[in-house]
């Protein structure tokens, strides 16, 4: 890491490297899904396509050190995996279909958990360093 | 599609994982053994293309042919991508990145597995 704060560099391709793992799953999961089936829930895909946008802006802010867009999108993550896994838990009506974020993202290893944690982690230590 | 054959894939991907984890934890760069093993993981899954190819037309099933082989295409994309990561960045998270991609390369395969079979509803 050294001199080197770009976002994408060194720890970063790490990062990156998930995240863009989860855009694409996220996304062409619920494209899928509202493709082929919206009306069965539609508020569960419309979320997971939310949160598909969402992690590939957070990639391509990631990607080209856009720190700004970085922390805005990886901290709606995190609310959002959190306010998710909550109603998940409590209210299991509302989500006839899993998402990415139900119960705290149980179905991908708890990585939507943890990954946005991480992601403020690097964005902020890197912006330590520089200044 | 062999459960057998998607067994033996995923776990020669985890085991280029661990390989890849301990360049990273050594803090090596790349190594031209790496870059076979990517190789050969590669040449396997187009192998298994070919074969999910030939075994979707042969065969009576309800298999989702845009969701099992959009997913095939995923998988067969990442192990080039983890190569190109991997040699262009120069500290030891370069290998640490085809760790991830080898991760992702054995979960994708047990849920092309659940595709093909019927079962599993994850990812």
């Amino acid at each position: 890491m050294s001199s080197d704060t770009h976002t994408s560099h060194g720890f970063g391709r790490i990062v990156v490297a998930v995240y863009a793992v989860f855009a694409l799953s996220a996304s062409a999961r619920s494209l899928y899904q509202l493709a082929t089936k919206a009306d069965e829930a539609p508020f569960a895909y419309g979320l997971s396509a939310l949160a598909g946008l969402v992690y590939i802006v957070a990639t391509y802010a990631l990607a080209t050190n856009r720190r700004g867009l970085a922390t805005w999108t990886i901290g709606f993550e995190l609310v959002g995996v959190v306010v998710v896994g909550l109603l998940t838990v409590f209210d299991e009506q509302l989500f006839p279909d899993a998402t990415v974020w139900s119960t705290f993202g149980i179905q991908y290893a708890f990585v939507p958990l943890l990954l946005p944690v991480v992601g403020l982690w690097w964005v902020f230590r890197n912006r330590t360093i520089r200044g | 599609m062999s459960s057998l054959v998607v067994y033996l894939t995923s776990a020669y991907a985890l085991a280029i994982a661990v390989y890849a984890g301990w360049h990273s934890w050594r803090g090596y760069r790349f190594s031209n053994p790496l870059f076979y093993a990517l190789a050969v993981l590669e040449v396997v899954l187009v192998g298994i293309l070919i074969g999910a190819i030939v075994a979707y037309n042969g065969r009576d099933h309800d298999v989702d042919p845009v969701l099992f082989f959009s997913y095939l295409a995923t998988v067969l994309v990442v192990p080039p991508v983890a190569v190109f990561w991997g040699v262009i960045e120069r500290s030891r998270w370069g290998t640490g990145v085809v760790v991830i991609a080898m991760v992702t390369v054995a979960a994708l395969m047990l849920r092309l597995q659940g595709i093909w079979s019927g079962t599993g509803s994850a990812f």
